[in-house]
């Protein structure tokens, strides 16, 4: 158990990201977000915000999407982190990802892996039943391309043919 | 034909497995974190930083001042401001940088910027609102233009109309908040930069830094969205590049989503004066448009909004005029949709009160004062298909049919409403080089940029229809100053400008590919990768054969778009026998609950006439985009500014709200008229980027009369508002 | 941030412990901590993980008919569970209307409750005068732009309003706030829970330092109550105004109301006197219209928000007929 008695220490944790494991020792004040971004150089989740106001940092953290921004990497040691980077099976795709694609779920792409992200645990969760729904459950999502429209295309398609394959 | 198809982005996969690379993305060796220290007052003088307890801090290598930077040379547009920061102690604005910390780690130069002790002597500051107005230099065109005699036709009219239209400041908030890498290599500067146009940075940093432009070169191939906030250049860029140079160590400078409100302008406060004009028949007598904004002490921006009432309707008599208002705020700036955007806001409000003052259906009263050509200059039209565009969009819309529709539902109240959209054109120079390979590999290199509003998938369209391949067989070069100088990615401007570039381009790499092959100029035909003489295709032979039988390793054509005088930029086909501009209608249909106060948007039409279109996906994108960017506009976007703090009050995301995808719960059908303006470039497309984010307030609030009786002449339109 | 010792505590003990040094900081669910110690909101020495302390992210009956939910409970757990959503739909729908889905899986319900206002004067990356951030400094909101700031139990000295739409239900819902400190723990009404400026402006709420909640408990079922919450924009966004009701029928007219609004006041607001005047009308009739509107009478708008006063009284209205069924 990390415990520390003075600040400024570092502590040791383990954390596995898209099924690799990392050993490293970290200072406290490093977020999650940061972690992926500046010391394993896992760029494709975006800081759009760093207060939890945008949703561009979105990934799974045990199966689960949160903020990257808002969790301590600390925090995350012994869990299991997947990004934007680890969804795709080699070259194969996330239903989702090409989903995205299909309906022209994106424009600049900057809000498009957390977007991704979020709509994989928004099906997930069941939160697609409806465009209604999905409208909602994709709302912590900003996308000032404003793609909103496709987004939902693209998880309504993508919820229909995970379903079909399922 | 590829153009014309609603081919999918090629940077999709990039997009979608988070390959992209946007600025803060790239990785570079031993770099040092950047975090700006910005002034907490908006006026006064810096007479003291103390950086030890900074320094003190574990990892913080640096704590830089104004005496510790270089003396900066001068600079103009395209910089945003002349008078660059840390130079001296002057105070301009609060959040003007005044120390950069730069460490081994973001957090611990985040930490240490919050260590740095500033010493500041106040100064009185002048707020934005209320303070002495004056008329600015006419740097982006008539700040005042008069035609016939507007106030006795005015005076004069049967129906007469007199309003004030508000609009508040409003930041950009691109996903991505702007971000530099600066590395050093002996005397050349390499900027991994977030920008909407590469080479204005080069020249800025070059002439700031006092080096040649050919040392400093911008690598910008992914901008996570710009709207204008990336389309000047920034002090931010010029520091980071000045930091790493003091250092001698790269650095990467990325602004918190905070400090992109008083470091990368916004749209200022408009106040739209308007006094309309018309006969008893409806007719437009005088159309009168005043704006008043705010702009920074030291230097001018005007927001040309006044171009609205110029080039929109028929009438005899047009005055228009802008102000502006000094104070100690950041630079305004472009945003979309520049002058249009808020202009139409003014005009299209007053048209619509004034049809109704005259009994006329909104759209007949527009149809009645449709301006057959240019009400400013009385120049012929370059193209125009607005009555097209009207009578589509109203179909689409059910528009005539509206009284037959139900006007409630539930709590909610409905209500109609319609207006113009327009846009005039920017059109900048630009070049791009095709290189012909003898695999058989094809790239088009230009150095614009991709912000996603689809260059990265009509340009190589463009080119792969010249060429005779299919547009997944040329690759599109593009985001870095080394390539061919392309033009920015703003104004709406890419297309007509690049895109003309790169047609000129492959035209040429199609003309030097057809003299290697002894083919006569002007008969070359190429086709499913063969090159042949016109007619005989059949005969042709493979691009690479072509290439090896005449020993070349390559071919490269160049294409360049210019224009009238070589000028670097031109506005509205000024110069030419034409006037250049894009059109169209938007139709809203909104839902208020008049108890709880609440608007909200059930659907929407939009229908233009605005040239060719390359490809209709992507456009349909933009014109979706525009149209969700109008509505935060028409519903909720406000940056509010403190006055007696002199400064932005929420600067984030969670108090200044945007729309989120629950906003957009109605269906936004997109609609063109089908168009060819041969004059606008030769590609007979215009821009579009902007022209779908004009109209729209003004529709919402013509709806929001519509169903609730109110007449709301302020933006955004809040339930403060409504209830 | 300024560097924090980091501590992951494995036991309640073991928090309590620590927590109750100077300058200690519980991090949860970490969607407000982390943010406050970006603005210099919070500088906490020590921080004190307890989102790993066990058994207290369940969702259990209490043996009265009532309902405990964990202190650690995620929001989006708290208000999906079967339980909550058919007995208490009122904290279900004011959970989901909080914050954004991935929020809603860090945020805790007890951390939750912890969220200090949003006023933008607050918030701010400099400070600006705040008796919250430094006492004596002043509230630049009372004189400055406070459309989204308090119509209700304000003072000269703060206007801010307690943004939790969990807090709000959990008010009406006359929830109890269990709590455990190295002197002992205690139960706290949900509704005496947040603090007013008049007593200190700078407190939020009744915790005494190392204080940790571990619980929230419901008492009987509400199945007749719900959540209106009115802002700008559609989702992710906080209220305006909100109001909760919970509603106990005879027939169709009113046995008990209970009433309470969010981002009106400094805390959760029940409206003690319309409850006790509904008592006996039919929703939605002459009376009960009447009755809310009485509620207002001691509204104080600020110089921006007078609105609010006008929404509130509608939002009252129209959540009485929701709960009641009506259309």
């Amino acid at each position: 158990m990390p415990d520390g008695s003075r600040s400024g220490a570092e502590y040791s944790l383990r954390i596995r990201v898209n099924g690799t494991d990392h050993a490293v020792s970290l200072d406290p004040r490093v977020t999650l977000l940061d972690f992926l971004r500046e010391r394993l150089h896992l760029t494709g989740t975006k800081k759009g915000c760093n207060f939890g106001e945008c949703g561009a940092c979105t990934l799974h953290l045990d199966g689960r999407r949160v903020n990257a921004c808002m969790v301590l990497a600390v925090q995350a040691d012994g869990r299991e982190v997947t990004t934007i980077e680890g969804l795709a099976e080699a070259d194969r795709l996330h239903p989702v990802q090409q989903a995205f694609i299909d309906a022209d779920g994106f424009q600049c792409g900057f809000c498009t892996p957390g977007q991704v992200m979020s709509a994989v645990a928004c099906i997930a969760e069941g939160h697609a039943g409806s465009d209604a729904e999905i409208r909602e459950w994709m709302s912590g999502n900003l996308c000032r391309c404003s793609a909103y429209p496709q987004i939902v295309d693209a998880v309504r398609a993508a919820a229909a043919a995970m379903a079909g394959k399922g | 034909m590829s153009i014309g198809e609603p081919l999918p982005r090629p940077d999709g996969r990039d997009k979608v497995t988070g390959r992209a690379r946007y600025a803060a993305d790239q990785e570079v060796a031993g770099l040092l974190h950047a975090a700006l220290v910005g002034a907490p007052t908006p006026s006064g003088t810096v007479t003291a930083i103390d950086g030890r307890e900074a320094l003190a801090t574990a990892g913080v290598a640096r704590v830089l001042t104004a005496a510790d930077m270089p003396r900066f040379g001068p600079v103009a547009p395209p910089s945003a401001v002349s008078k660059l920061p840390m130079q001296d102690g002057t105070i301009r604005h609060e959040g003007q940088p005044v120390a950069i910390v730069l460490a081994e780690t973001l957090e611990a130069a985040e930490c240490g910027a919050g260590l740095v002790r500033l010493t500041i002597e106040p100064a009185p500051f002048r707020p934005q609102g209320g303070g002495e107005v004056a008329v600015p230099p006419g740097i982006y065109g008539p700040v005042t233009f008069t035609k016939g005699d507007p106030d006795a036709a005015f005076l004069a009219a049967e129906h007469q109309h007199i309003a004030e239209y508000r609009q508040p400041s409003r930041h950009h908030n691109p996903m991505e908040p702007s971000a530099t890498i600066a590395v050093w290599e002996g005397e050349n500067l390499t900027l991994y930069d977030s920008v909407q146009h590469g080479y204005s940075v080069q020249a800025i940093v070059a002439a700031a830094l006092n080096i040649r432009p050919e040392r400093v070169r911008v690598i910008s191939p992914h901008t996570g969205g710009g709207f204008g906030a990336k389309g000047f250049v920034w002090p931010h860029e010029i520091l980071t590049a000045a930091a790493a140079r003091v250092a001698r160590r790269p650095v990467k400078l990325a602004l918190s989503r905070a400090q992109m409100y008083a470091n990368v302008g916004f749209q200022p406060n408009m106040v739209h004066r308007m006094a309309l004009g018309a006969g008893r028949n409806g007719r437009l007598t005088a159309i009168k448009h005043e704006v008043e904004h705010v702009t920074a002490l030291s230097d001018d921006f005007v927001e040309m909004a006044t171009a609205a009432s110029r080039g929109t309707y028929a009438s005899p008599a047009i005055f228009t005029a802008q102000k502006v208002e000094r104070a100690n705020v950041n630079m305004p700036t472009a945003m979309r949709a520049p002058w249009e955007g808020p202009g139409l806001w003014g005009l299209e409000s007053a048209i619509d009160e004034l049809a109704h003052a005259v009994g006329q259906d909104p759209l007949d009263f527009r149809l009645a004062n449709y301006a057959e050509t240019d009400p400013a200059t009385g120049k012929p039209w370059s193209s125009k298909k607005l009555r097209e565009a009207y009578e589509e969009g109203a179909r689409l819309f059910g528009w005539r049919e509206r009284a037959g529709r139900p006007k409630r539902d539930g709590p909610w109240t409905l209500g109609f409403g319609m207006a113009t959209c327009s846009m005039g054109a920017f059109r900048f120079p630009s070049q791009a080089q095709v290189r012909i390979k003898a695999d058989g590999s094809v790239t088009v290199e230009t150095g614009c940029h991709d912000i996603g509003t689809g260059t990265l998938t009509i340009f190589p369209q463009i080119a792969a229809d010249v060429l005779g391949l299919p547009p997944d067989k040329v690759e599109l070069i593009m985001g870095d100053t080394r390539l061919p100088q392309g033009g920015p990615t703003y104004g709406s401007s890419s297309t007509m400008g690049v895109g003309a570039s790169v047609l000129r381009a492959a035209e040429n790499a199609r003309e030097l590919l057809g003299r290697l092959a002894n083919l006569p100029a002007g008969e070359v035909v190429m086709k499913d990768g063969r090159i042949g003489r016109r007619g005989g295709l059949g005969a042709g032979v493979p691009i690479g054969d072509a290439l090896r039988t005449a020993g070349v390793g390559e071919v490269v054509g160049k294409g360049r778009f210019t224009l009238p005088g070589d000028a670097p930029f031109n506005a509205d086909g000024e110069g030419t026998p034409h006037t250049i501009r894009t059109f169209g209608a938007v139709f809203i249909e909104v839902g208020v609950d008049c108890e709880l106060g609440l608007l909200r948007l059930r659907r929407a039409v939009g229908s233009y006439s605005a040239g060719r279109v390359i490809n209709p996906r992507t456009a349909r994108a933009q014109m979706t985009g525009g149209i969700i960017w109008g509505w935060g506009m028409a519903a909720m976007e406000a940056s509010p500014y403190e006055k007696k703090l002199g400064r932005w009050l929420s600067k984030n995301l969670a108090g200044v709200a945007i729309p989120v995808n629950a906003d957009i719960a109605g269906d936004i059908q997109i609609h063109f008229v089908d168009e060819f303006d041969p004059h606008a470039s030769p590609l007979g497309a215009k821009g579009i980027g902007e022209l779908g984010a004009t109209g729209v307030a003004a529709a919402v609030a013509s709806a929001v009369f519509d169903a609730t009786g109110k007449r709301i002449r302020e933006l955004p339109i809040t339930p403060g508002k409504l209830v | 941030m300024h560097p924090f010792a980091y501590t992951r505590a494995a036991t309640i003990a073991e928090a309590l412990a620590v927590g109750a040094q100077a300058a200690a900081a519980y991090l949860a669910g970490g969607t407000e901590l982390l943010n406050w110690m970006r603005l210099g909101i919070a500088v906490p020495q020590h921080v004190v993980d307890i989102s790993r302390l066990a058994d207290l992210d369940r969702v259990e009956p209490l043996p009265d008919g009532g309902l405990r939910i964990g202190a650690l409970t995620r929001l989006n757990d708290a208000a999906q569970c079967t339980e909550v959503v058919r007995d208490y739909p009122v904290l279900s729908q004011a959970i989901l209307k909080a914050a954004s889905a991935q929020l809603r899986n860090l945020a805790t319900v007890g951390g939750n409750l912890l969220q200090r206002t949003r006023c933008p004067y607050f918030r701010a990356e400099e400070l600006l005068p705040c008796n919250k951030r430094v006492a004596g400094s002043g509230c630049a909101a009372r004189e400055g732009l406070n459309d989204r700031h308090a119509i209700f139990g304000w003072t000269d000295a703060c206007v801010a309003v307690q943004p939790s739409d969990p807090a709000v239900a959990l008010a009406v819902l006359d929830a109890v706030i269990v709590t455990e400190a190295a002197g002992g723990g205690r139960r706290i009404p949900a509704r005496e829970f947040h603090t007013l400026p008049a007593d200190d402006p700078a407190s939020d709420n009744v915790l005494v330092p190392g204080e940790l909640i571990v619980a929230i408990e419901l008492p009987a079922p509400a199945p007749r109550s719900a959540y209106l919450k009115l802002r700008e924009r559609e989702s992710y966004e906080y209220a305006i105004v909100s109001v909760a009701v919970a509603l106990d029928l005879d027939a169709d007219l009113i046995r008990r109301a209970r009433i309470a609004l969010g981002s009106v006041a400094h805390r959760p607001w029940r409206l003690d006197e319309a409850e006790r005047r509904l008592v006996g009308c039919r929703p939605g009739s002459p009376e009960a219209i009447e009755a809310a509107a009485a509620a207002f009478t001691d509204a104080r708008p600020l110089a921006h928000n007078a609105h609010k006063v006008a929404m509130a009284k509608n939002a009252v209205l129209r959540t009485l007929r929701t709960a009641a069924g009506m259309p």
